[in-house]
């Protein structure tokens, strides 16, 4: 065991500057929710393969477990409470509700930043490619149907 | 402004106004902008962070534990163990979906002389950072004496095999004990008519063998439970808890205090399917903050929840079913043994009397064993028991069938349990839709399409649950806009404050959006059952109802205090119209809900309706799958082409979270028949303790899941509920078996079916 080294870092979290002390063993993740009490992103597993903790940094998706916080420095960070402006929620969000797109919503956050950036990359994705791009969430309630259906509705497809 | 999806409502529901429409859900804005306060989101001022220390070795004796290192180290404000809880008694308490003795409880939150699975909690610490907290429980040393580890059912069943609690005896249903100690708590029997004569008179019989592996409930989020214990001897508790009520009576005498010492507050819950029942940090965060006198938080990472919570019962079970010709069951003989893990309380009992529920077979004997083996302590998971127990018999069924050359459905048509048949352990039911599940699949157009390819199959398979009732408790009071908050005493695990509140603002005649549900803390609500069982909008939803009607005579009274004239001369219409008697001139008088609400201040005061209700009736649910699937004969792995999921819900509240019941249930039943397995070595050691190496489906794995809806009313609830959740979990493994039966020939005689399992299977059948 060693002296804990604490790390400043200057960041922009959904849209805004933050500047924190990060414990060197931090990851982004408990940056996020133990340093600046931002608790939208969930921790599942905290080894990247249940995709709760999904963030977007720099325009990539990350699991947020899996980066540290001293690695954050200068980064665009988004997570899910920069989604909506205001009391408008983005069309996504409207859509996993219009969709009854999650039961427990704890795996919620991480799809819905997940599945921006899938539209953002591809606005008129096929129902596999939907599948393939959230292959890396995991949802334990829903079967994933009505979350793809989601996504379908907010691409402006039609949703049987 | 989110809107609601404005599909027509069923032929069933067109008679409400609210039931049977898809409104928005109350909550869902918090949980898709991520303000919803699940279990470890809390931060109080001052909060302390805990750790558990877990075995490494799945059955050894604790010969020492020494914390003084940990107890050092800066910033470690309090280092426990089962030494520092005051000693548990045998009482018996309710722990949710069952009982268990309180001293096993204790041991199973935190170990005392033996640990009995690898992960099994030792000792905890809080700290003022977690980080700390995770270095400090590396310095406890502890000293183990290891033992052999007993990790399968039948070698725990065998005389002579090593014990995990040498005062453990089988009980029998009469109330006996065993001679000597076993690892057998308990075998119960359930028998129905002549077995030997059935036998006599079957044409044809098969038998088989199976064996299950553990499965685990696979939540999202992993355990919480943060306490707060103050000078004045009151403890708080928040939790992710499917029963608050439950935490409180676990906790309270676990630390000796009275449950009105103690509070428990739900906090959002991150999924359970029934493995977030019991307790296991709460009890350690109570004392922890017993000790420090600071608020102190405990969570899981997922490594924890797979060693040390859940799964359901690994299981080797074995069916001997007859048929007549023609068909008719004649006779079945079913030997169903299941691992409790480290203490006594599998799901047998219900996997038993589930076993032949969807069938009337005049002749039948159903052994149930509860065995404990070294492996965690099985909870709860949707269904208890019925997954695997029906996987057995529904297999054998689809092998008749098979063996008889008749169709897979029509062969349960003709043995279908109606209203009035009675199973082996009693129960007769009442009006079911078991056989309106069945005609719906044949109806259905995956049934009539034809499914072609090689290595191409399609399977069926029938499933019963019972559904269950209970306490709940709600009230709800008028504000003088006509909104009406309602307050729950059942957490939400997945729609349910939308199901409650459609259920009263029916009875009220107002929408749904009027309502404003609230899941509140164990003092300020009346005592209410778990989440589970499928009972929250069955009885939950009764208790909105009463509540309602207890509004509506409220407002009766008031009218009749404007009007005054004799309450019983006023009438609350379920248009929500308050009708009264003529006036002097001998016009109608009347108020609307809304105008009637401005008025209730002025008339008495704002009005609470309440209800408390314990409903021991119940509505069974039935469901009938059809699967296709793909077997890749290279690899063995098994695709799932299309699936159809038939269910009777009674009346469907909200179609749209029904058919996400349905949905997700076919996906864990889907998980379970082809992947999720607990994979243990020689020593006990789970090697696959990881959400990668313990494979859940993902979206990728599942093609859509069509989901119909039957609706055969349940004549024992206001509103014909039966409860949805638990039974679409069950068909999935059998209807799969099948399919892989029809794709490439070979009959899996365990779970998962993995691709290694079919491999195997598919070599030795060569």
């Amino acid at each position: 065991m060693t002296t804990t080294e604490h790390i400043v870092v200057n960041c922009t979290i959904n849209g805004e500057q933050q500047v924190f002390l990060a414990n060197e063993r931090d990851s982004l993740l408990e940056a996020l929710r133990d340093r600046i009490g931002l608790t939208g992103a969930k921790e599942g597993c905290n080894n990247g393969n249940c995709g709760a903790c999904c963030v977007n940094m720099d325009g990539r998706i990350v699991n947020s477990c899996l980066v540290m916080a001293a690695e954050c420095e200068g980064a665009e960070i988004r997570t899910v409470e920069g989604l909506a402006s205001g009391d408008q929620l983005s069309p996504l969000q409207n859509a996993f509700l219009e969709q009854a797109a999650l039961q427990c919503g704890i795996c919620t956050p991480g799809f819905l930043v997940a599945a921006e950036a899938l539209l953002e990359q591809n606005p008129d994705p096929s129902e596999h490619e939907i599948r393939y791009w959230l292959a890396g969430n995991l949802c334990r309630c829903t079967g994933y149907d009505k979350i793809i259906k989601a996504v379908q509705q907010a691409a402006g497809q039609s949703v049987v | 402004m989110v809107t609601a999806q404005s599909q027509p409502q069923s032929a069933e529901t067109e008679k409400y106004n609210v039931i049977g429409t898809r409104p928005i859900r109350h909550d869902g804005v918090d949980k898709v902008t991520g303000a919803a306060q699940y279990g470890a989101d809390l931060n109080l001022p001052g909060m302390l962070a805990g750790r558990v220390l877990r075995s490494p070795h799945a059955h050894a004796r604790i010969v020492s534990i020494d914390t003084s290192k940990a107890e050092a180290l800066e910033g470690v404000l309090a280092v426990i163990t089962n030494a520092d809880f005051p000693r548990a008694s045998d009482e018996v308490i309710d722990t949710g979906e069952g009982t268990a003795q309180l001293n096993w409880v204790l041991d199973n939150v935190i170990a005392s002389d033996k640990v009995l699975y690898k992960g099994h909690a030792v000792a905890a610490v809080a700290a003022t950072d977690h980080h700390i907290a995770e270095d400090a429980i590396e310095l406890i040393d502890v000293e183990y004496e290891l033992l052999t580890p007993v990790l399968d059912v039948r070698d725990a069943m065998v005389d002579g095999s090593p014990l995990l609690h040498e005062s453990l005896y089988t009980g029998s249903m009469d109330g006996s004990k065993s001679d000597n100690p076993s690892n057998t708590a308990s075998h119960l029997q359930f028998t129905k008519g002549d077995l030997d004569a059935g036998f006599a008179e079957a044409e044809v019989v098969i038998e088989r063998e199976f064996e299950t592996s553990m499965a685990h409930q696979g939540y999202i989020e992993p355990h919480n439970g943060s306490a707060y214990y103050r000078a004045d001897g009151t403890l708080d508790i928040w939790t992710s808890t499917q029963g608050a009520f439950v935490v409180r009576d676990s906790v309270a005498p676990l630390l000796q205090l009275s449950p009105s010492q103690v509070k428990v507050t739900p906090m959002e819950i991150g999924g359970g399917f029934g493995g977030k029942i019991p307790v296991y940090l709460e009890p350690l965060a109570a004392l922890l903050s017993q000790k420090t006198g600071r608020p102190v938080k405990l969570t899981m990472n997922r490594e924890e929840v797979l060693l040390a919570t859940g799964p359901t019962s690994g299981t080797y079970m074995r069916v001997r079913m007859g048929a007549k010709r023609d068909g008719t069951l004649v006779a079945a003989d079913v030997h169903l043994a299941f691992e409790a893990g480290a203490y006594p309380g599998s799901p047998v009992g219900a996997g038993a009397m589930c076993a032949l529920a969807p069938y009337d077979i005049p002749n039948q004997r159903i052994d149930g064993y509860d065995v404990v083996v070294n492996k965690p302590k099985t909870a709860a998971y949707r269904a208890p028991g019925a997954p695997q127990s029906e996987f057995a018999t529904e297999s054998v069924l689809n092998e008749l069938a098979e063996e008889l050359g008749i169709d897979p459905i029509e062969i349960r048509m003709k043995n279908a349990a109606e209203e009035g048949a009675q199973r082996a352990d009693g129960f007769t039911y009442g009006v079911v839709g078991n056989v309106e599940c069945m005609t719906a699949a044949q109806e259905s157009p995956h049934w009539q399409s034809e499914l072609e390819g090689p290595n191409r199959g399609r399977g069926v398979a029938q499933g019963f649950w019972f559904n269950i009732g209970f306490e709940s408790s709600a009230y709800a009071q008028v504000n003088g806009d006509g909104t009406v908050p309602l307050v729950l005493g059942s957490t939400d695990i997945g729609g349910t404050r939308a199901s409650l509140a459609m259920q009263l603002a029916e009875t009220l005649g107002i929408s749904a959006e009027e309502v404003r549900p609230h899941v509140v803390d164990t003092n300020s609500v009346g005592y209410t059952q778990v989440t589970g069982g499928s009972r929250t909008t069955f009885a939950g939803g009764w208790a909105a109802y009463e509540t309602a009607m207890d509004i509506r005579r409220q407002m009766e009274e008031r009218a009749a205090v404007i009007w005054e004239c004799d309450a019983s001369d006023v009438t609350y219409g379920d248009d929500a119209i308050i009708r009264g008697p003529a006036d002097e001139d001998g016009n109608d008088q009347q108020l609307t809900f809304k105008e009637l609400a401005a008025q209730l201040a002025s008339t008495g005061g704002h009005i609470v309706g309440r209800a408390d209700v314990n409903k021991t009736s119940s509505g069974p649910a039935f469901a009938t799958h059809i699967v296709d699937v793909e077997v890749d004969p290279d690899t063995g792995k098994v695709d799932i082409l299309r699936y159809t999921a038939v269910q009777d819900a009674g009346t469907a509240i909200h179609p749209a979270y029904v058919e996400g019941q349905m949905q997700g249930g076919v996906a864990q039943g889907v998980g379970m028949a082809l992947n999720e397995e607990y994979y243990y070595d020689d020593s006990g050691d789970l090697k696959n303790a990881s959400l990668l190496d313990y494979r859940m489906p993902t979206a990728l794995d599942l093609p859509m899941i069509e989901p119909i809806i039957v609706e055969v009313p349940n004549p024992g609830h206001p509103y014909g509920v039966r409860g949805v959740g638990e039974v679409p979990i069950i068909p999935p493994a059998p209807a799969v078996r099948a399919a892989i039966a029809n794709a490439i020939g070979v009959h899996m005689s365990e779970l998962p079916m993995s691709p290694r399992a079919i491999l195997e299977a598919t070599v030795l059948e060569e």
